[in-house]
């Protein structure tokens, strides 16, 4: 692990009822800031992340030294413009990057918390993060915005405070996580919980880290966040530094050396049971249950501004499911906008240079900011 | 702006719920907004075009009117737009009876095929009509089931929905049809434009 400097925390005093039953409380919920927050405090963006994102959106992270996940999308006169906005985005409940989780000690005994962490749902990493706008003293945010697993917590959000957007952007998401994404999901865990050094999630007590199994997990979500159009003209049949087939297992292959290096990095900057919590959260994700099959029931209350946007090669949460939260918003005549956006790099599409979707997300942000 | 854009805005009162489908750039929408003060929505199948929308600020959502419409309950516009393109559609006769139902009252634009032009164009050079509001071949035409104003009066009593205003278009000229001018309007005019209900 390395060493966590640099990062904001707002310890949280308050007892935070989990879904699971249990309550937390005095607990840290990490966060980074872009931009400034302006006298009337209503040009507040919060953005939530994805299942290996961090709050370190934009800019060099000063953890891991590279550029924030979603440099693409967040910074000066960018698609969310920090000389305009003020973005907030905090690390997610059972994250490793500060926030409370799995890696943090249980008080009650002192030890390591591993797999005795409480399971944490969507509706609990919001539940937490609103805390922020309290804490920055904003009443309401101009927008929320994420991708992925992001855009789950956008949903939810805007339906369990249906008063503190204005507008509320969901991107490459679902309103209930299928069967197939709870399969690979589960591919990931049962990955990370093979590997022996795992030592049912009591690794980091015993100095060991299940690092093989957590970059299986990777190497096959790395795999759905693609397409294969996207992977077949990238890498196609391409040879790894060699002439010819070397007849055995080392990757011959330019896709096998490219997701092995996938899975090597990513250990060094993730957490194997944060990994485990964080996908049971987008499992248990299910909006339209939570409101008995009436997904439309979970915006009846806001009034706030929607822009939805899905990508055409996304075949984790595929167009379909994206338009059926827009179906449920037409349905209650909420103001709802929606756009696929054309593009061969998948689910990852969101996170990388697609100048359509980062222009018409700026466009809608932009022009919904100037008319408020 | 068209001359057909104009008369659809004077067609629709102030503050009410419009959904414009086929809604091209969004510059009907627009002007509704600006003139009448309407809570305008939008859907259209271009990507290209959805972008120039929200980029004018307009709620427009991708989407196929033959398929899409399902999703707005009954009467949940006060107006639903449906500018030149009913001929367009695979099945018109569905498309005109789900705009009826999302709409509690429908404006529709059809070009007129049975413009003298269009009527000569075959009957002198005998290929499918070409002409300035009708600009393509009929191997690339998007129009598969053009009408002319007659047949659209017709269809109203086939399938059954009330025409409470039908205006033609002939050289920027605004007129009313009437079932003693309808021969000679359906002559004349480049476009028909009726309200209608269910």
């Amino acid at each position: 692990m390395n060493i966590k400097e640099n990062i904001k925390t707002l310890v949280i005093k308050k007892p935070l009822k989990l879904d699971c039953g249990k309550s937390i409380n005095n607990f840290p919920l990490a966060y980074e800031t872009y931009g400034s927050l302006n006298e009337n405090k209503d040009n507040a963006i919060l953005v939530f992340h994805a299942l290996t994102g961090d709050q370190f959106v934009t800019g060099i992270n000063p953890v891991t030294k590279k550029d924030g996940w979603w440099s693409y999308a967040v910074g000066p006169n960018k698609s969310i413009d920090t000389n305009k906005y003020f973005v907030i985005c905090a690390n997610v409940l059972g994250g490793c990057m500060g926030s409370y989780g799995p890696g943090h000690k249980n008080p009650d005994t002192n030890k390591i918390y591993g797999t005795d962490f409480p399971v944490i749902t969507i509706n609990d990493m919001v539940n937490a993060q609103v805390n922020l706008l309290d804490h920055f003293n904003i009443k309401k945010l101009f927008s929320v915005v994420g991708g992925s697993m992001g855009g789950m917590q956008v949903l939810q959000f805007i339906s369990n405070y249906p008063d503190k957007a204005c507008t509320v952007v969901p991107i490459a998401c679902t309103s209930s996580h299928s069967a197939q994404n709870i399969a690979f999901n589960e591919l990931g865990r049962q990955a990370i919980a093979s590997d022996h050094n795992w030592s049912n999630g009591k690794y980091l007590s015993n100095n060991t880290l299940p690092d093989k199994g957590l970059s299986v997990a990777r190497m096959a979500a790395h795999i759905t966040y693609l397409s294969k159009k996207g992977l077949q003209e990238k890498f196609g049949r391409k040879l790894q530094e060699r002439d010819a087939l070397k007849f055995g297992f080392d990757a011959d292959f330019q896709i096998e050396s490219y997701l092995r290096y996938q899975g090597s990095v990513f250990v060094d900057r993730f957490d194997a049971n944060s990994y485990l919590y964080i996908t049971r959260a987008m499992d248990y994700f299910d909006l339209v249950g939570q409101f008995d099959g009436n997904l439309s029931n979970a915006f009846k209350k806001t009034r706030a501004k929607f822009f939805v946007i899905s990508f055409t090669s996304d075949w984790l949460y595929p167009t379909q499911e994206n338009k059926e939260i827009v179906i449920a918003l037409n349905a209650i005549g909420a103001d709802v906008g929606f756009v696929e956006i054309k593009s061969d790099k998948g689910h990852d599409s969101f996170l990388l240079d697609v100048p359509d979707f980062l222009k018409t997300l700026k466009n809608f942000l932009d022009k919904s900011y100037s008319e408020r | 702006m068209k001359t057909e854009y104009k008369i659809i805005v004077d067609l629709i009162e102030e503050k009410t719920r419009v959904l414009d489908v086929g809604c091209d750039d969004g510059t009907l929408m627009e002007s509704l907004k600006k003139n009448k003060n309407v809570d305008a929505r939008g859907i259209e199948i271009s990507k290209d075009k959805v972008q120039t929308c929200v980029s004018k600020g307009l709620t427009v959502i991708e989407g196929n009117a033959e398929f899409d419409l399902k999703q707005f309950p009954n009467d949940s516009f006060d107006y639903v737009v449906l500018g030149q393109t009913l001929q367009a559609f695979v099945n018109p006769e569905v498309v005109i009876k789900e705009l009826l139902r999302v709409g509690k009252k429908t404006i529709i634009t059809i070009p007129n095929f049975g413009n003298w032009k269009v009527r000569l164009n075959l009957l002198i050079k005998g290929t499918m009509p070409i002409t300035k509001s009708l600009p393509n071949d009929w191997y690339n035409t998007p129009n598969i089931h053009m009408c002319t104003i007659k047949d659209f009066v017709k269809f109203s009593k086939i399938i059954n929905f009330k025409i409470f205003k039908s205006l033609a278009l002939t050289n920027r000229n605004i007129s009313n049809i009437n079932n003693s001018n309808l021969f000679y309007k359906n002559l004349f005019a480049e476009l028909g434009i009726f309200l209608i209900e269910k």
